[in-house]
């Protein structure tokens, strides 16, 4: 396992900027995850680690070592895509045994046949070894490929969104797995989804980036609790953040064009009178919707609530997020 | 608009059978969800409703006729599929008045029709432009104004918003659920995401194998699940499901579980064997004297709240609890269950044991 240091990277594709300066230090032994809608650069972030693309400006070390000019396979990464790709001619146990049989390697064909039981179990798929990978589900191909790569101790893991093809059940499940192989084995992962749970439950950093430009770069806590901007407040929370015109509630500070509302930060039963437009009762907890002086906003209450549409509520803010008129927060 | 019943519906493929024996009622007026896994019947009990294929047996009722042998042209309903099919050749504003012209509706009544529904869309302004360059959320709200524009007796949608990427999905699902409270309008919905069925349904159908497991609403059915299945498809993360093989009574009012006396509410049943405790994570609690004990292994922080994974010896459980609890891996820590939450199930035959809690939802006589 190694440091990964991404240093000032730009890249364009067709006078599109994919990438603007981009720098990302990736501790020894951290589960970085990358955190951004389609488009904000995460997968090229990766691809640039990867070395499937080059760079136009800037540097990848690993290690310690820079990357320029090297292939794919020289720089000893192990990749997961969001379409996997097996050998459809080889049983599972084949595929997952392939990355080990490189003559450059020498493993024991006793160690190999351990090592593929063993990432067999824990991704739930001993009992397919011995089927051909194309007698598989999507579900079942997807764990063999992220088995292909976990199978190898690579100076880092890079995936692309390897859960998103998967059932509710199973990504849960492989969730907990990955992360514990991460911590275990104290292996470094740099990791591109635009889920948030997958962000928040895996991640040691989670790096926000926006339109090619990392704009935030922190623990899923810090990120939740302390965000640099409208953007990066959105990026992490269900119900997503309210953000209303700061001066709809007394205090706001100077400059304050936008206030942010995570539903924590919401107290209910003083303050400012707001109307229930909607009740949604999702189980474990109940969201209101609200309308205030014309504006939508969404907050969580105890599930058993005698609230219904019409209702009024008075609201008041607590310890909330100012936003200045270009989005950075003020403190 | 109008009420939907659906009388012993059944549909077999050759040998396949498809869809069992559906009954359920769509009220007038509600919004109505289809969900479960993919293949458990869901899109062709709508395809039935819808007219696009022809029940083997049963009874579809709009309104109180029978209509389950008549084309989908005589059902007076409108389809919203997941790819939003526009005609690419034309404007937005002939998108929307094409089934009204074909219906041959006189031309000013039909720009009186299309102008109420791109203000009720918000699409006004992009009225004349051509479909090809609009953005996925504006071609979706087009898709729709095609559906609503002719008052149709009820709208029924398949995985409409499937394609999208969850930040817009999240946006355009509250978007046609207001659109619904202003319209009305009955409407039908398919979906594999049950957490969508959860926010914008007023009922749902709970399907699998082609049978309906559970029908009623969101939160009876999050609280009372009625078979195994459902405790473990509604809610995220689902259910705990504790196996142990013990005694019910019918009055009593705790069970052993391996040696640990557990509450819960008063059953209506007797059964000894296989059972499952089921318990939602946020009815779990940590207590250092409870008998029942887990081993932490995870903890995974979600802002608001943390999600804690214990082994135990009767599997796996996992416990909501509030983001700022501290937990080490491998601690081992004693759990309380909330008794008045608890629904214990047949583990064999998956459904629920009937109990003062849940006989009312359940209710299976």
């Amino acid at each position: 396992m190694a440091e990964v240091i991404v240093d000032n990277i730009s890249k364009s594709f067709d006078g599109h900027k994919a990438l603007d300066g981009v720098s990302l230090n990736i501790p020894d032994g951290s589960f970085v995850v990358l955190l951004g809608p389609t488009g904000a650069g995460k997968t090229t972030v990766l691809r640039m680690v990867s070395g499937l693309d080059k760079p136009d400006r800037g540097d990848v070390s690993i290690g310690g070592y820079s990357m320029q000019g090297l292939t794919p396979a020289q720089r000893n990464i192990a990749m997961v895509f969001q379409q996997y790709s097996l050998y459809p001619h080889l049983t599972v146990r084949e595929n997952l045994a392939f990355p080990l049989k490189s003559p450059m390697l020498k493993t024991k064909a006793a160690d190999i046949k351990r090592m593929v039981n063993d990432v067999a179990e824990v991704l739930q798929i001993s009992h397919k070894l011995d089927n051909k990978a194309t007698a598989l589900s999507g579900g079942e191909m997807q764990r063999v490929s992220i088995g292909r790569a976990l199978v190898r101790r690579p100076s880092i893991y890079l995936m692309d969104e390897p859960l998103s093809s998967l059932d509710a059940k199973l990504r849960a499940d492989l969730r907990i797995e990955l992360k514990s192989i991460q911590s275990n084995s104290n292996a470094t992962f740099l990791y591109v989804t635009h889920d948030q749970i997958e962000a928040m439950t895996m991640a040691t950093h989670v790096g926000v980036l926006d339109q090619g430009k990392l704009v935030q770069f922190d623990s899923p806590k810090d990120l939740y609790e302390n965000p640099v901007s409208v953007y990066a407040a959105s990026r992490l929370g269900q119900p997503r953040i309210n953000i209303l015109p700061a001066d709809l509630f007394a205090g706001a500070p100077q400059g304050a064009d936008k206030i942010g509302l995570r539903p924590e930060q919401i107290i209910q039963g003083q303050g400012v009178a707001s109307t229930v437009t909607r009740v949604e009762h999702l189980g474990d907890q109940t969201r209101l919707h609200l309308s205030l002086a014309s504006h939508d906003l969404v907050t969580v209450t105890d599930p058993y609530t005698r609230l219904k549409a019409g209702d009024a509520l008075k609201i008041t803010p607590h310890q909330p997020f100012y936003f200045g008129i270009d989005g950075s927060r003020i403190q | 608009m109008a009420q939907i019943k659906i009388n012993n519906l059944r549909k077999d493929f050759g040998s396949f059978n498809a869809v069992k024996s559906s009954t359920f009622t769509i009220e007038d007026g509600e919004f109505f969800m289809l969900l479960g896994p993919s293949g458990c019947g869901k899109t062709t009990t709508l395809r039935m409703m819808a007219g696009l294929e022809l029940p083997s047996s049963g009874e579809i009722l709009i309104d109180g006729v029978d209509v389950s042998m008549k084309p989908a042209s005589q059902r007076d309903i409108a389809f919203v599929f997941q790819m939003f099919a526009l005609y690419p050749h034309m404007n937005v504003r002939n998108n929307i008045s094409y089934p009204l012209k074909s219906q041959g509706m006189p031309r000013k009544q039909i720009a009186i029709k299309v102008a109420e529904i791109a203000d009720v869309l918000g699409i006004n302004d992009i009225l004349d432009k051509p479909v090809g360059g609009l953005s996925g959320g504006d071609r979706q709200r087009v898709a729709l104004g095609r559906a609503i524009v002719r008052d149709p007796k009820a709208f029924f949608m398949d995985e409409p918003l499937g394609a999208l990427d969850a930040e817009f999905r999240e946006h355009m699902s509250e978007e046609l659920r207001a659109l619904h409270d202003r319209l009305n309008a009955t409407t039908v919905y398919v979906t594999h995401d049950q957490l969508e069925a959860m926010q914008m349904g007023d009922k749902i159908v709970v399907m699998n194998h082609g049978v309906v497991e559970q029908f009623g609403v969101p939160q009876q059915i999050y609280d009372w699940p009625a078979t195994k299945f459902v405790a473990q498809f509604i809610g995220s993360p689902a259910m705990n499901l504790l196996d142990f093989n013990g005694k019910i009574e019918a009055g009593a009012s705790s069970t052993d579980m391996n040696g640990i006396s557990v509450k819960i509410p008063t059953s209506r049943e007797t059964l000894q064997g296989n059972l499952s405790l089921g318990v939602r994570p946020e009815h779990v609690h940590f207590s250092d004297s409870a008998p029942f004990r887990g081993r932490v292994v995870a903890s995974e922080y979600l802002g608001t709240t943390r999600i804690v994974t214990l082994a135990t010896p009767q599997g796996d459980i996992k416990v909501r609890t509030s983001s700022s609890t501290h937990m080490d891996i491998d601690e081992t820590i004693g759990l309380e269950f909330d008794a008045r939450t608890l629904t214990v199930f047949d583990a064999d035959r998956g459904h629920a044991l009937l109990s003062e809690a849940n006989e009312g939802v359940l209710n299976r006589g």
